[in-house]
């Protein structure tokens, strides 16, 4: 399931949700993403997230398909907030829960460095009065490309 | 019966320097992703950098594509900056 949303959410509240999908799962992976204060400027102070609706959506369901064919995963979750965020606000969840802890992983992760190259969100870093339109970085499209 | 006009949409970095988060295009017949954006750069100004030094990427029908994939009428185009999310 994938929801594109303002609102926070609860890692708990996801993490039983995985947990309680069936007899046949022995491994829950989860990963969440917060607001740090340095990126491209430092001192960043917050955060504002855009993304492109309906487009967004279709890319991540891909990268779940995509994983579950390359490795046995019972249920996966995407949450990704958009909108004004501040300092360690939470901006993404990705959990994958699958029989073994090795397809758990390596599907959390994939779908996690495949998100951030492919899906169309973009961020602006604030920083006091400054704002700037995050650059893609060359180290993200590197690590997704490990994948290939 | 399709709508006989394209529309086109921008994204983030893009959609503040050109001013313009939509627009409508009329559809013309043999139309590519590269013909458009040349046609786009052409007015000038802050338009120009859609065929600058810094990547422009493109998705029609919400489906990335490239300078040569065809745009027919009803299509939505999008151009934006590459993607920074996660």
């Amino acid at each position: 399931m994938i929801s594109i949303q303002t609102a926070d959410f609860d890692v708990g509240t996801e993490y039983q949700s995985l947990r309680a999908s069936g007899a046949g799962t022995g491994a829950v992976v989860t990963f969440s993403g917060l607001v740090r204060d340095s990126g491209d400027l430092s001192g960043v102070t917050g955060l504002f997230l855009e993304h492109y609706p309906g487009m967004t959506e279709q890319v991540i369901q891909g990268l779940i398909d995509e994983a579950s064919q390359r490795w046995h995963v019972r249920q996966a979750r995407v949450i990704h907030r958009v909108g004004r965020l501040a300092l360690s606000d939470q901006i993404v969840f990705v959990g994958v829960c699958s029989a073994h802890r090795g397809d758990a992983f390596e599907a959390c992760a994939f779908i996690m460095d495949a998100l951030k190259t492919t899906a169309p969100f973009w961020k602006k870093e604030i920083s006091g009065d400054d704002e700037h339109w995050v650059e893609q970085k060359t180290s993200d499209v590197e690590r997704s490309q490990t994948w290939g | 019966m399709t709508d006989a006009t394209l529309t086109i949409r921008f994204f983030a970095r893009l959609r503040e320097e050109l001013g313009t988060e939509s627009l409508q295009l009329p559809a013309t017949p043999d139309q590519t992703v590269g013909g458009l954006l040349a046609e786009l750069a052409s007015r000038g100004g802050s338009w120009a950098q859609l065929q600058g030094d810094q990547p422009v990427m493109v998705a029609v029908n919400q489906a990335m594509a490239r300078p040569s994939t065809p745009v027919n009428a009803g299509d939505e185009v999008a151009f934006f900056p590459p993607v920074t999310g996660g």
